[in-house]
Formats: C-alpha cells, structure tokens, sequence
C-alpha cells in the first residue's frame, strides 16, 4: 500500500471554480482507477488559486490479476457462429474452453503496476477536465486542438510514494517540483510525496487546504474589528471568495471616511462586496461602521499599511460615486422616474414595464377593495379554529368587521395603487442601474426621503419578497397587496401568452412567484377564492391575448364593444332582434355584422380567461403540494387533502394538510384511519358488484361512480348535515345500533367542527368511531341475504366514509 | 518563429531582478512611467508602435492588435493608444473618470509561457514593491460584442485597484485565435495616481519639472464633455454614421480590409458619441452595435481572407 500525490499547478483559478474543481477531481480519479480494478477509498483534494491537487491514501502497488471469461456459441452451433466468435476475441478455436457444450473464450490480465495505471489515467483526466469555461495558450495554440485548461497550466506533482509517475500532457512533464508563494517564495522546491506535500508548501507561504485557510480568514477578521471596538458582519459567501484568491491570507482592517455613512447601508455593504471583497463591521450601537476588513495574500514588509490605504482610496472612489448615485437620484421625484418605464420593454408580447406596473396598480387596488387583502391585525381575522364564518370571504368583502380600513385613517386602497405605481421606479435611477440587487430596497429610500406615505415607502421595499425560501413574507397591508399583485401579474401574465414553465426551463421564474402568492396568502391568513382573484388578474391580459388574434376590423368592434358595453353578453341582444337591424348598446349601434365580431371576441375572451386561469390554478396548487413535500409533509397526506378538489381556498387547504399532519400520528388519528379502512374495504368490496342501483346504470366511472350515485338515493336520504337519519324496516343488531348512534353523535359534532375550520376537532369526533366500528364488524354481518339489511348496513358505513371525506380523502392514506 | 522568442527567452527570470527590491525613491512622473514601460517591453522583443491617429474606445481596437492577434504570424508590440470613453465624460469634476484617457497596450503572439513573469516585472520596473502591496490576479472574462471577441483572463488588482486588464484573447472577430495572443492593457492613469499616491487624476505629475495632468488636459475634459453630452451636431452624427458604414461596405468590395476596418472603428465612435447625446433608445442600441460588429467583422474576415488564413 502507498500514498499518491497529485498537484495540478496553473495560473490563477477563479475562486467561484475550485470547489466544484475538487469535487470533480476526485469524481474523475476514483472512475479512472475504478476501471482499472484499483478502488479508492481516501481521497483528500486540496485547490488554491494556483493548485489543484489530489492525495489517494493506501493504493496497492499493482492491481490484482484478473481471469476475464466470454460465453460463446454451442459446440453444436453452426461453424459460422464459431467463427464470428473467433474472429471477435482474436483466438484459435485451441484456445477456447469447452464447458457444458458450450464455448467460452478465458483471458487471463496479468496485474498492472499502479503507476502505469496512473501514468495513464492522469493524462485522461486532464483532457477531459469539465471545467465550466477553458482556454488555450501559448505555441501549441496553433492547432485548436490543443489542451484546454482553466488557465495555462504550469506544472504537474505526480508522486507515487516517493517515485515520480512519468507521464506528460501538451509538453509538461510530470515531476517532483513545484512553486511556494508567487511573491514570498517564488522558487522551486522539491516534494518528497504525499506526506510531506501541505507541511513544505506551508513552508513556503502557500496553506494548500482551503478549508485551513477559510478558518484563518473567518477567525482573523473577526478578531481584527474586535480590535477595533467592532463586531465583523459574518458572510460566508466572502470568506468562500478571499479562500480562492488567497494562498496566504492576512485580513487586514481599515476605515474609511464616516460622512459615506450618509449613503444607505446596504449600498456601502454590497459596494464593499461585490467590488472590493470587503467585509464590513458594525458598531457596538449596531449601525454600519465606517470600517471594511480586506484579505491580503502575502504578510507585508510593514504590516501591511500600505495595502490598507491603498484599499482605503478604492473603496473611496467607489462609495463617492455611489454617493453621487444617491444623491443624484434623490433629486429626481419616483412619479417622473416611473414615467420612464414606458421605454423598457417587460416583453415583446406584453408591452413596457409601464404596462405591467398599470395592471399591477389596478389589481393591488382591487385585492383592497374586494376585501382580499385589508388592514385588520391578523387575530381579528377568520382562521383556521377561530370560529368565525366558513366564508370569510363574504363576511369580510362586506366591510363589516373592519370599519378601519387603514391605520392612518387614509385609504388603504389609494396607498396600495400609489405605492404600486412607485414601485418599479427605482428601476430607471443610477443606484439601481450600477446594483441591480438594490431593486425596491433604492426606491424604499427615495419614497421615504421624498415624503411619501410610510406605508407606501415600506410597500415600495419589500414588494419583490418573498425572493427565496427563508425569506420574510411582508405583512404590512399596503405591502402584501402590491406584493401580491406583482406576482399574481406575473404569473398570470407569462400563462395569458403560453409561455408557463417547462421542465427545468423557468425563465420568468414563475416557480418563483407562485411560491411567493402562496406564501404570502398563507402567513397572511388571506380568504379568497384564488380562481376568482386569478381571472380578475387575467382580465386585461386576456383581453390583449385574444384581440392579437382578431382581423384589424374584428379588433376594431371589440374595443368599440369593450369601451362602451353595458351587458357583457352580446349574444344576447342577436337572439332578441332581426339579425340585420341594428343593436343598441350603451347609446351604440351595431350592424349585425360588428355584432358578430364582437360576439366573437367576447366568447373568445371568456373562454381564454377560464382555460387560463384553470392552467394558473393548476400549476399554483401543484406549486403548493411541491411546498408543502418539501416542507417535510407526508406525500399521502397532501394528495388526502387535494384529492377533495373544488377547495380554492388555499388557506383553508393548508388548515386541513397540517390538521392531518398533526392528527394523523395520534392514537385518535390511528383509530379514525383503522375505523375508516374497514368501512371503506368492505364498501369497496360488497358494493359495486351487487348494489342494487348499480345493476340498473352502470357508471362509466367504475367502483368510482359508486360512492356517490350508485347508493339507492332513499337509503343517503338524511345523512347529509343534519344527522337524522331514516328508520329502518328492521330491528338493528345491537352493535349496529350503537354505531349509529355513535354516528349520528359524532356526524353533527364534525360538521360543525368543518364548518369552524377546527379540522382536528373533526377528525376527534370521527375517531371515536373506531369502538362501535370495531363491535360493528365484530357481531354484524353486512353482506346479509335480505337485501334490505344489507342496503342498511352499507348506506350506514358510506354514511361514515362521507363523513371522513369532508376532511380528507382517507383512501389516500398509507398505513 | 524562434527568433521572436529568443530574447524573452534568454532572460533571467524577472522576480531575481534586483528592480523587484530595490524599489524606485522617487516616484516615476507619468511620462516617466510610460517611458520606463516602453524601456522594459523594448527589451523584451516587443516592437514600440505609436498610437493609432483615430478615435476609438480601447487600445484592444488598434489593428496592431485585432487585425495582428489573427493569423498565424508571431507578433509582439506595445503602445500607448489614447481612448475616447464619451459616456464616461465629467466635465473635468471628477476625480477619477475622464472621457480621454490613456491605455498602455501589450499584445504578444503566441502568448509567452510566462506572461505573467513578464507582466510582474514590468510593474516592478515602474517601482511596485509587491512584498509591500497586494497583487492579484482576480478573475475577469473579457468580451468585445463589437470586435466578435472574447478571452479568458483577469483584472489585475494592485492593494484592491484594477490596474490592468490580462486576456488570452481566444476569438477576434468571430475567429478561434491560432494561436493565442496574450494581451495586456494597463490603465496608465490609474498607475501613475497609484505610484505617485494622488487622489486626483488631475494632481498627477505629468513630468519631474512641476507640470500635471491637469495642466494638460483639464480643459481638453470639461470642453469635451460639454460637446459630447450637450452640443455635437446628432443629425450629423447620425448623416456620419451612415455614411462610414457604406464606405465600409465600399471598400470590403474592393477588398481592402484595412480601410475597411478603419471605417468600422470610425462608425463605432460615431455610435459612442449618439449615445453620450441620449438619442439611442434602448431598443435600438442593440441594432446599432451589431450594425458595426458586423462590419468589424466582414473587415476581420477579409484580412483572413486576403492572407489566405482559414478560419
């Protein structure tokens, strides 16, 4: 057994490559070792901005010799067969092996020397590096098709034990020697093999382990704005970056001049990041302090001052000019901004950003007025187990329960359209331009800065979130409604013109907005019934899809018809006149012929915006499902809940998947499920084949068809609410009478339960089926010969499994 | 091919030079500076061009370096080619943007096995100590839409200021490079600010008798910008541009690719000045640049051409 060691050494790699250049390192060495019958078990990779290496630990001196057998025809098969096969394996018919009437050819492969193995496999794995971006350099560059590498690369360690493995790519030999820090050890030094590699590297100024260096950095700048009386703002995204462009890294602290502390924090944070590398600190107070901390990578002659104010005039140069950006901006009111908006294109087929951020204003402000999105605290609302109304929705649009609508006083409506119509502004100023990644949080400044409503302020900020998963979802009424109607526009808009998501391909991020809209209605507790809000959304845009297909003329009419109609059903003025006549409508005349231009947009129209708004409506809810799996949710348990359709209140539905989540697991869960799989199999097995009603109008359904209308209608009678059910024509067994009983106990406390939206509650009061069920089954036989008994006795268990499905599918159930 | 590779060759690696520690006293003025680079790539085989006599937007647009880097013919040269950024413009208020600058250019084919070496040296040679600051090599893709190029490289970074920008330049024109050519592009005024520890491009030294950059080129600033944002003629602007395309078009017939070429570079300005005057909407920017990339392009392709260089 012994060590391999492998160092790749090129011009500088970019930091964001080496990780996944380690990774695929030891990918690659392991398959190429693997195919040569060596396995690897401890690789440990290493990669600085000027190396990659590799170190394989306990790897045989050769590998195991190995008998290789190839099965071929019959002895009995016909010569030609023989022959293919001798031809195929390059053997004489002496040479195969006679087992059992049947050939078969038997090479023997001696064991191979692991360097010859590695002296092969390297080269491989060089050429077919996947690096995401290569290049080639230098004289053998005439021909394109030469070696491709991240950068020239420079030289190769290859160290079997201590014995160079010889090999040689695009003229670089493999040897022992390679290069300490490009400035404090600029020369060679000889590498005895694996187990002196990351010592006599670090002899000469070069920790070759990132993962050393990540701490050296994290540990170092910290303690360097201790120092200084401050606390390091942690970022690991910049201790990744400085580790891959450092070989040795000193943090070094600086300040910089406090009156850029006029420009808003974050622009100095991200300034200091995106450009320089900086991490920035933080006053004990907990404001930004003015001081940045940069990686150096060598440990200066005089410790490193002139490094420090060298970085101290950069990042001057650059805040001065975001300086000049905010206060430029600042002068520049967000109304005339907006006006700008009408030269970005949003997309060739749904018109400027000034378009969108229309549609978005009209939606935000009709989510208030509907009643959808208001200002009560959340605790006032109708939810889940709060007892209120079953539709909320109603109760809520009516105003009745909110008779402020606005905290100020001011309308909560008008606050949502103004901040609406702010809120991509920001996108045409000189901040936003240099640091897209300041959208909204520029224009929140600018709002507050020029007087306007905080609320609107707040709304202009926050309206892009939620952006990932462990974002804050907005609460602030103005704000959710802008949010909201941004990402309903969106969505709604990219399906109103064909262009949903498919497969991995999601350039609008639509993904991305629905999950937004979903959690956004859920952490706000918003009722509504989310088909309709999606076809008030679609509304204009659907118009827009549907009038892009008409004649010039047709389009003319139906805009005519648009502007001015008082009825939205054309059609009907045809059915109640003389086809030629004209029409009047809305103080308008039409030719039957422009009538029937206009019926068919109008038909066209409403047609359009139901497909559509089914298409949204299925992809928000298959969004939801994927939410709630990843959210740790059993799979059954989501297609239980969304097995019951017709649900689209999400809130409602989120109440019933995590009830059933919770419930399910309990004693009470374990006995409703058991109580209602035995209802249900027996249902399943005795019912369709010899139900009376069925026998008559077979279904083209199946089984299916039989839980609701195969049912004789008379024995259903009276189940359903009000939990009186109809005397029977016989007396009931004991234990059948005390399940129906229990029935009809338990029915009337579940409704209840449902319509308060208290799913546990319900599923408590079925639970305590599972005794008189057990007895049921125990003492009753349900298949009994006198049909009358038998009707009973089904009706009385699709009674219970009814009952059951008013919370969840139970079918979907496992377990 | 040898010869070109002799004297860079031949020399002593440059991190034993006894320039990198014993770091200038006083530092070098800004023609100084140049001259000392000059002084350097001279002996390092490069041929010192003059700049270019046209207007253009980046020393990457001389055809010492486009039409040269194509082709297989080794090629080594350095210049300093004075850039027009109109855009960039600030009416001589601030301190580290102008309109005009200076760009010092090195393009060597194929690219050296040390490049980098060699670009150390030279900023050894114009007095950075770089055990006392911090340099680096930080990644940085270069791409020309206008030129159909694009290499893999870095923006050299000098205590966290880019002072160069370093490209094995891998396409010029829509052709793969065979071979590569290695380009460097300093940024002289950035240098000089660093070397001479000026806030103010305008502060700096020009020469050691006492005259600065401002002296020289202040006016020439506030002047320019003041034209280039607010007065230059655009229906005129717009009457030029078309006609440098059509002479572009009429000499690629005649299959001239340098004076074609040189209509490109003309039309490109052209197109840089519309845009400093704000008549170029968004849309229709991306017409224009590709109006002239197409052109660059058709001038690149008949140089290959007329050389008889496949691509």
């Amino acid at each position: 057994m012994t060590d391999f060691l492998l160092e790749l050494r090129s011009e500088e790699i970019p930091a964001r490559m080496q990780a996944k250049a380690r990774e695929d390192l030891a990918r690659l060495f392991s398959a190429e070792l693997a195919k040569a019958g060596i396995a690897t078990s401890d690789i440990v990779t290493y990669a600085t901005p000027r190396r990659l290496a590799l170190i394989a630990r306990d790897l045989p001196i050769e590998t195991a010799a190995v008998s290789e057998e190839v099965k071929g025809p019959k002895t009995s098969a016909p010569p030609q067969a023989l022959e293919g096969f001798l031809r195929k394996t390059g053997l004489t018919r002496e040479q195969l092996v006679d087992r059992g009437g049947t050939f078969f050819a038997v090479t023997e492969k001696p064991g191979r020397a692991t360097a010859d193995v590695l002296a092969e496999a390297i080269p491989a794995i060089v050429r077919a590096f996947p690096w995401p971006k290569s290049m080639r350099w230098g004289d053998a560059s005439a021909s394109t098709e030469s070696l491709r590498w991240v950068r020239p690369l420079q030289g190769i360690v290859a160290l079997l034990g201590e014995t160079i493995v010889p090999f040689e790519i695009a003229g670089i030999a493999s040897g022992a020697a390679t290069l300490g820090h490009r400035f404090h050890h600029p020369y060679q030094i000889t590498i005895g093999g694996a187990h002196d590699y990351v010592e006599k590297l670090r002899a000469c100024h070069v920790i070759v382990d990132q993962d050393e260096r990540a701490t050296l950095i994290r540990d170092h700048a910290r303690e360097a704005a201790m120092q200084a009386g401050l606390e390091l703002i942690e970022d690991e995204g910049l201790v990744a970056e400085n580790d891959g462009l450092t070989e040795w890294p000193i943090p070094l602290l600086g300040r910089f001049d406090p009156a850029f502390l006029d420009v808003p924090p974050e622009v100095i944070q991200l300034t200091a990041r995106v450009n320089q590398k900086y991490f920035v600190c933080r006053s004990a107070d907990g404001t930004l302090a003015n001081a940045f901390v940069c990686t150096a990578n060598i440990a200066a002659h005089d410790g490193g001052a002139k490094i420090v104010e060298g970085n101290r005039k950069v990042l001057a140069a650059r805040l001065s000019d975001a300086k000049f950006f905010y206060d430029t901006d600042l002068k520049v009111p967000l109304a005339e901004q907006a006006e700008k908006l009408e030269k970005i294109v949003f997309h060739e087929k749904l018109g400027t950003v000034a378009d969108k951020v229309d549609r978005v204003a009209k939606l935000a402000c009709w989510l208030v007025e509907e009643g959808i999105v208001t200002s009560a605290p959340l605790s006032f609302r109708g939810g889940a187990g709060g007892g209120a109304s079953p539709h909320s929705l109603t109760s809520v649009s009516a105003g009745g329960p909110h008779p402020n609508p606005s905290p100020e006083g001011e309308g909560l409506a008008d606050l949502a359209e103004r901040a609406a119509r702010l809120a991509k502004a920001d996108l045409v100023t000189g901040m936003v331009g240099e640091f897209p990644e300041l959208q909204g949080l520029m224009g929140g400044y600018y709002a507050a800065a020029q007087g306007e409503h905080p609320a609107v302020a707040a709304a202009i900020r926050d309206h892009y979130k939620p952006v990932g998963q462990g974002d804050d979802v907005p609460t602030d009424p103005v704000t959710v409604a802008v949010s909201l109607a941004d990402k309903l526009d969106t969505l709604v808009a990219f399906f109103a013109i064909n262009e949903p998501p498919t497969g991995s391909k999601d350039p609008f991020a639509l993904r991305r907005a629905a999950l937004g809209i979903i959690r956004l209605v859920a952490t706000n507790d918003i009722r509504a019934g989310v088909r309709s809000v999606i076809e008030a959304a679609l509304g204009r845009l659907s118009r827009d899809a549907v009038k892009a297909t008409l004649h010039p003329d047709e389009q003319y009419w139906a805009d005519d018809w648009y502007n001015a109609s008082l009825t939205p059903y054309p059609y009907q003025l045809l059915d109640n006149g003389e086809p030629f006549r004209m029409q009047e409508n809305g103080g308008r005349s039409y030719y039957a012929q422009e009538l029937s231009a206009v019926i068919k947009y109008v038909v066209a129209f409403q047609q359009h915006t139901l497909e559509r708004a089914g298409d949204v409506f299925a992809f928000l809810t298959e969004r939801m499902k994927v939410q709630q799996r990843d959210a740790g949710v059993r799979h059954d348990l989501i297609d239980a809940v969304f097995a019951l359709g017709g649900e689209d209140d999400l809130v409602r539905l989120l109440a019933r998947v995590h009830a059933l989540q919770a419930f399910v697991t309990t004693e009470d869960g374990k006995n409703l499920l058991a109580g209602y799989k035995r209802a249900a199999n027996i249902l399943k097995k005795e019912a369709p084949a010899s139900s009376p009603a069925k026998a008559g109008a077979q279904g083209p359904g199946g089984d299916e068809t039989w839980e609701g209308a195969g049912l004789d209608p008379r024995l259903r009678g009276g189940t359903e609410g009000e939990g009186v059910h109809n005397p029977l024509s016989y007396t009931p067994e004991p234990a059948e009478a005390a399940l129906q009983s229990a029935l009809d106990s338990a029915e009337p406390r579940a409704t209840a339960a449902i319509a308060a939206e208290d799913f546990a509650a319900a599923m408590a009061a079925l639970a305590s089926l599972r005794a008189p069920i057990d007895a049921f089954f125990d003492s009753v036989i349900v298949n009994d010969p006198d049909p009358a008994k038998r009707s009973a006795r089904l009706a009385l268990l699709e009674r219970i499994r009814a009952a059951v499905h008013n919370v969840a599918d139970f079918s979907k159930i496992e377990g | 091919m040898r010869d070109r590779n002799a004297p860079l060759a031949s020399r002593t690696p440059i991190r034993q030079s006894p320039r990198v520690t014993q770091p200038l006293k006083k530092p070098l003025s800004f023609q100084r500076m140049i001259l000392t680079l000059h002084d350097y790539w001279s002996e390092h085989g490069c041929l010192i061009l003059q700049p270019y006599d046209m207007e253009m937007g980046a020393g990457t647009f001389h055809t010492a370096t486009t039409l040269r880097a194509l082709g297989p013919k080794p090629w080594n040269a350095a210049f300093v080619q004075p850039c027009r950024r109109p855009t960039d413009g600030r009416y001589g208020e601030n301190p580290n943007r102008l309109q005009h600058y200076y760009q010092y250019q090195v393009i060597l084919k194929p690219s050296p096995a040390n490049l980098q070496e060699l670009y150390l040296g030279s900023l050894a040679a114009i007095g950075i100590d770089m055990l006392k600051h911090d340099i680096r090599f930080v990644e940085d893709d270069w791409e020309s839409p206008t030129l159909g190029a694009w290499g893999l490289g870095w923006e050299v970074w000098c205590d966290g200021m880019e002072v160069t920008q370093f490209t094995y330049f891998q396409q010029m024109g829509g052709f793969d490079m065979k071979p590569v050519a290695g380009e460097l592009t300093y940024g002289l005024e950035r240098l000089a600010m660093y070397i001479q520890d000026k806030d103010s491009v305008y502060d700096l030294a020009f020469n050691d008798a006492g005259v600065t950059y401002g002296e020289v080129f202040l006016e020439n600033e506030q002047e320019m910008s003041k034209w280039n944002f607010e007065v230059a003629d655009t229906d005129s602007l717009f009457d030029q541009f078309r006609k440098h395309v059509a002479e572009c078009e009429n000499s690629l017939s005649h299959k001239l690719p340098i004076p074609a070429y040189e209509q490109a570079i003309k039309a490109s300005h052209i197109f840089n000045l519309l845009q400093a005057r704000g008549v170029i909407s968004v849309a229709e920017r991306q017409a224009y640049m590709g109006r002239v990339r197409d052109l660059a392009k058709g001038a690149c392709a008949a140089w290959m051409d007329k050389h008889g260089w496949a691509a």
